[in-house]
């Protein structure tokens, strides 16, 4: 059988062959994103929606670096993506409205945030984790709704007009800007992650997650690593908010709900955690059903949600990806007794 | 004013540890010189885990001082002591169940050369690191199983693998903790040649119950008991010592 | 100010009402369930559908919601829970945060997005003077019915051999099994218990903390920093957290109505600060 995926594997990959193959790219991979800039032109109709799909992911891959790598959990994500949205959204509401330098300053802010929070969360057990992130993203939510003169509190923040994207692209109301700018955003900083995790910092981050004792043991300031991944996790999320303020021209409270982290955990665990394409992956798969069930349904949607979080985690974890893996070590078996 | 020669590699004066009203480590004060081939013995409960654990940083001592070759390093947290050269194996293994002993010893060796932050060039591109690692794997008899994950390779090469990660750090002071712990007869001898091959650059602490390990390996030897130096001295004098076998009462003849 | 701190008090009981029963499970088992707060609003939506449909009394609801919230906790634990043990926290947390999502959109669907009313009985309204102090009927009831039932828990833990079962259990549930003790079956009956307990506290919180089917989501929060703060080692250490909670936030919101409900947000920021571990007891979790 043709080892089709197994560089999205970096695990297995390098437990199979050679660790020198890990950071390889594969024509999937390739061919994963010569496809969703064909869709620019395959499907002109549905492009907002490939648009939220690429923010999604973004948000996704930001909580894997933190989960899925450095075995972070957190409840409270979603406080980062929106103080993203919201720094964007007021950027550009208050006259600063060239996209690319409001994404930097979003990026900026939620790294900062994370970065300060981060000395918290990374204190205490896996019980005090939960407790910190999900508070900071409520302090947020708070904060948000009560000065309500400058978020727009519970009616949401409006009047965010963008400039065109590097003085150029004009947004437009079919998405085309907004889909190709979001996903050229998402490559980029798919690349860096992709980057920082092969490398030796990414694979540190693994094997603090598998052990710190030993870590610390080997001579690594283990919370400084964390520290690092945290407040570079929080800045792709903060982008990720930004992207959504700027493509969308609105903001709402909505951006700091907890359903929004709960959301993106599944996302990834649907998709595969500790895996880059997992978050990709998950996205799609996320927003298809949600474009799916919320039709049926649109009330009831969170029932699937909850539903779907309770299979993942009683018949297998590994996500799609691993359903994928598992599919691709049953045709290699077969192939092999044949 | 030149450091004489037998400037310690490890010494600590006055150490004391205690838990509320538990004194766990009482008054320790020993000096390992260069080269020295050691071991640290005493009864169950005796404080050995105690005093490595203040040796490397684990706790904090209620009184008295660490020096690494001469260097305090007292309030130095545990990563900073292993940057200075004080490395250890856990008498349980400490390893990353989901890596293999390639990328850990990599890990490993890279952390050394303060390589460890490198964050855009991949592991698997970085031959000097690849290379060393590999040269490890092989000394120590781990090379086949160098791309398995740890969780599934055999207990004795997961025993090998603890102390070349050790190793990596190109410590001059390494403290083994029961080397040959749980480790099944058959797969024994390879560990003990892997210890009595290691340079004389490495001065090594062996922490140890097996008296057939500690008679083999140790020139000198400490007894620890209630937490305080009993005596210290050339293996063979401490062996016949009859107050040490006093302490081991019940348990097997100390020496043939 | 008596009067607040009486507020608070009452509040702060019930907050522990509805904690105590998550912290022995995670104790127990090293389990976090946020899902937790499903059982007090499944007691809570019980209520209302007894008092409300049926004109139930509400004083024989408070017995009903006990024992349907502890059957279901049972049924659920042996059907579902029971795979989740062992595992990691992270398939805890998204296991019971699923099962808090599937609770509130089957209430959403069934009763409603609304916040529900419930009238209490004519005995518990109304306030009297107590010492000079203007103390609500009901929130006298509430400090009572919680104080016999913190008494009640801690005499069953000291004094009774299930008691001293599960305290073996929690502090070494593997020694505790070579004992010959069945820390599973000790388990499930702690959970139905527990989950009961949060199912009364719904009821008894149905008219104080407000019930529609946010409830799960919105006390998440109050009972992690109750188990956080107070350890799950004892009884007492979630009792003084509780209480310490329920006072700081009904005295914040009352004394600085625009900040008070970043209270409990402060308390949890200088808790970790000063004691990573918790205010009482030895660690939160292993």
């Amino acid at each position: 059988m043709p080892q089709f995926l197994s560089m999205i594997w970096p695990g297995r990959a390098t437990s199979r062959g050679k660790l020198a193959d890990a950071a390889r790219w594969h024509p999937l991979e390739i061919g994963f994103w010569v496809l969703a800039l064909a869709l620019l032109w395959l499907l002109p109709t549905r492009l907002l929606l490939l648009n939220e799909i690429a923010i999604l992911a973004l948000f996704a891959l930001s909580l894997d670096l933190i989960l899925g790598y450095a075995g972070i959990v957190s409840l409270g994500h979603a406080a980062f993506f929106g103080l993203g949205a919201y720094i964007a959204g007021l950027l550009a509401r208050h006259g600063m409205n060239d996209p690319i330098l409001g994404l930097l300053a979003a990026g900026a802010g939620a790294g900062l945030l994370g970065l300060l929070s981060s000395f918290l969360v990374l204190r205490g057990t896996d019980l005090t984790k939960l407790m910190v992130t999900l508070g900071v993203a409520l302090i947020l939510r708070e904060l948000a709704n009560k000065f309500d003169a400058i978020t727009g509190g519970a009616d949401g923040l409006t009047g965010v007009t963008m400039g065109p994207v590097l003085g150029l692209f004009e947004f437009d109301i079919f998405g085309s800007t907004a889909y190709l700018y979001s996903l050229s955003v998402l490559f980029v900083l798919f690349l860096v992650a992709r980057q920082l995790v092969h490398s030796p910092f990414g694979l540190m981050l693994r094997a603090i997650k598998g052990n710190s004792l030993r870590t610390s043991a080997m001579g690594v300031p283990t919370n400084l690593r964390l520290v690092t991944i945290y407040t570079i996790a929080a800045a792709y999320a903060g982008i990720a908010g930004g992207l959504l303020a700027q493509t969308t021209q609105f903001v709402s409270l909505d951006v700091l709900d907890f359903h929004r982290s709960a959301d993106v955990l599944l996302v990834l665990v649907l998709g595969g955690s500790g895996l880059l394409w997992g978050a990709i992956i998950g996205a799609v798969a996320f927003k298809l059903m949600y474009d799916w069930l919320a039709a049926i349904t649109p009330q009831y949607w969170q029932f699937w949600v909850g539903m779907a979080l309770v299979a993942i985690v009683l018949f297998g974890r590994g996500g799609l990806l691993g359903l994928a893996g598992m599919l691709r070590d049953r045709l290699r078996g077969l192939g092999g007794r044949a | 004013m030149t450091p004489a020669p037998e400037v310690p590699v490890l010494e600590t004066r006055g150490l004391r540890k205690a838990f509320g009203g538990l004194i766990a480590t009482n008054d320790v004060s020993f000096r390992l010189p260069a080269g020295a081939r050691h071991a640290l013995i005493g009864p169950n409960g005796a404080g050995k885990t105690t005093l490595v654990n203040l040796l490397t940083g684990v706790l904090q001592p209620t009184d008295g001082r660490i020096l690494l070759n001469g260097r305090d390093v007292t309030t130095l947290p545990s990563h900073r002591r292993v940057q200075l050269g004080l490395a250890r194996t856990f008498q349980i293994n400490q390893l990353f169940p989901d890596l293999t002993p390639l990328e850990t010893l990599v890990l490993a060796v890279a952390q050394r050369e303060g390589k460890a932050t490198g964050w855009w060039r991949p592991v698997g591109r970085r031959g000097e690191l690849l290379d060393e690692a590999g040269d490890l794997l092989e000394r120590l008899g781990i090379a086949e199983e160098r791309d398995q994950p740890v969780a599934t390779i055999a207990y004795g090469k997961q025993r090998l693998l603890e102390i070349a990660v050790a190793l990596a750090a190109k410590p001059s002071v390494l403290l083994l903790d029961e080397p040959a712990a749980g480790v099944p007869e058959a797969e024994r001898h390879q560990i003990l040649d892997v210890v009595a091959a290691l340079p004389d650059s490495v001065s090594l602490v062996l922490i140890e119950h097996d008296m057939q390990l500690v008679f083999r390996f140790a020139h000198t030897i400490s007894v620890l008991v209630n937490g305080g130096l009993f005596m210290e001295g050339p293996a063979a004098e401490v062996a016949r010592d009859p107050r040490v076998k006093q302490v081991y009462l019940g348990e097997e003849p100390v020496y043939g | 100010m008596l009067t607040i701190l009486f507020d608070g008090f009452a509040y702060g009981m019930l907050l522990f009402v509805l904690a105590c029963g998550l912290s022995i499970t995670l104790g127990l088992m090293n389990f976090i369930n946020l899902a937790h707060g499903a059982f007090a609003m499944a007691g809570g939506y019980l209520t209302v559908v007894l008092m409300n449909r049926y004109g139930v009394s509400f004083f024989l609801c408070l017995p009903a919601g006990f024992i349907a919230t502890a059957f279901l906790g049972a049924i659920l634990e042996r059907t579902l829970y029971v795979h989740l043990y062992g595992k990691s926290h992270l398939d805890q947390v998204l296991f019971s945060i699923g099962l808090v999502f599937m609770a509130m959109s089957a209430i959403d669907y069934f009763m409603g997005a609304q916040q529900q009313l419930i009238t209490l009985p004519d005995s518990l309204r109304g306030r009297i003077d107590l010492f000079g102090i203007s103390i609500g009927v009901y929130r006298l009831f509430v400090i009572g019915i919680c104080l016999l039932l913190a008494v009640a828990l801690q005499l069953v833990l000291s004094k009774t051999r299930f008691g001293s079962q599960l305290r073996a259990a929690v502090d070494d549930p593997r020694v505790a099994q070579g004992l010959g003790i069945n820390v599973n079956l000790i388990f499930s009956l702690t959970f139905a218990f527990g989950s009961g307990l949060a199912g009364l506290g719904g009821v008894l919180g149905a008219e104080i903390l407000g019930l529609d089917p946010g409830f799960p989501v919105k006390f998440m929060i109050y009972f992690l920093v109750v188990i956080s703060v107070g350890g799950t080692t004892t009884l007492t250490g979630p009792f003084l957290a509780s209480i310490l909670l329920g006072i700081a936030d009904v005295a914040g919101k009352y004394y600085m109505p625009k900040i008070g409900s970043f209270i409990i947000y402060t308390i949890m920021v200088l808790v970790l600060i000063w004691r990573p571990q918790g205010l009482f007891g030895r660690a939160t979790a292993r």
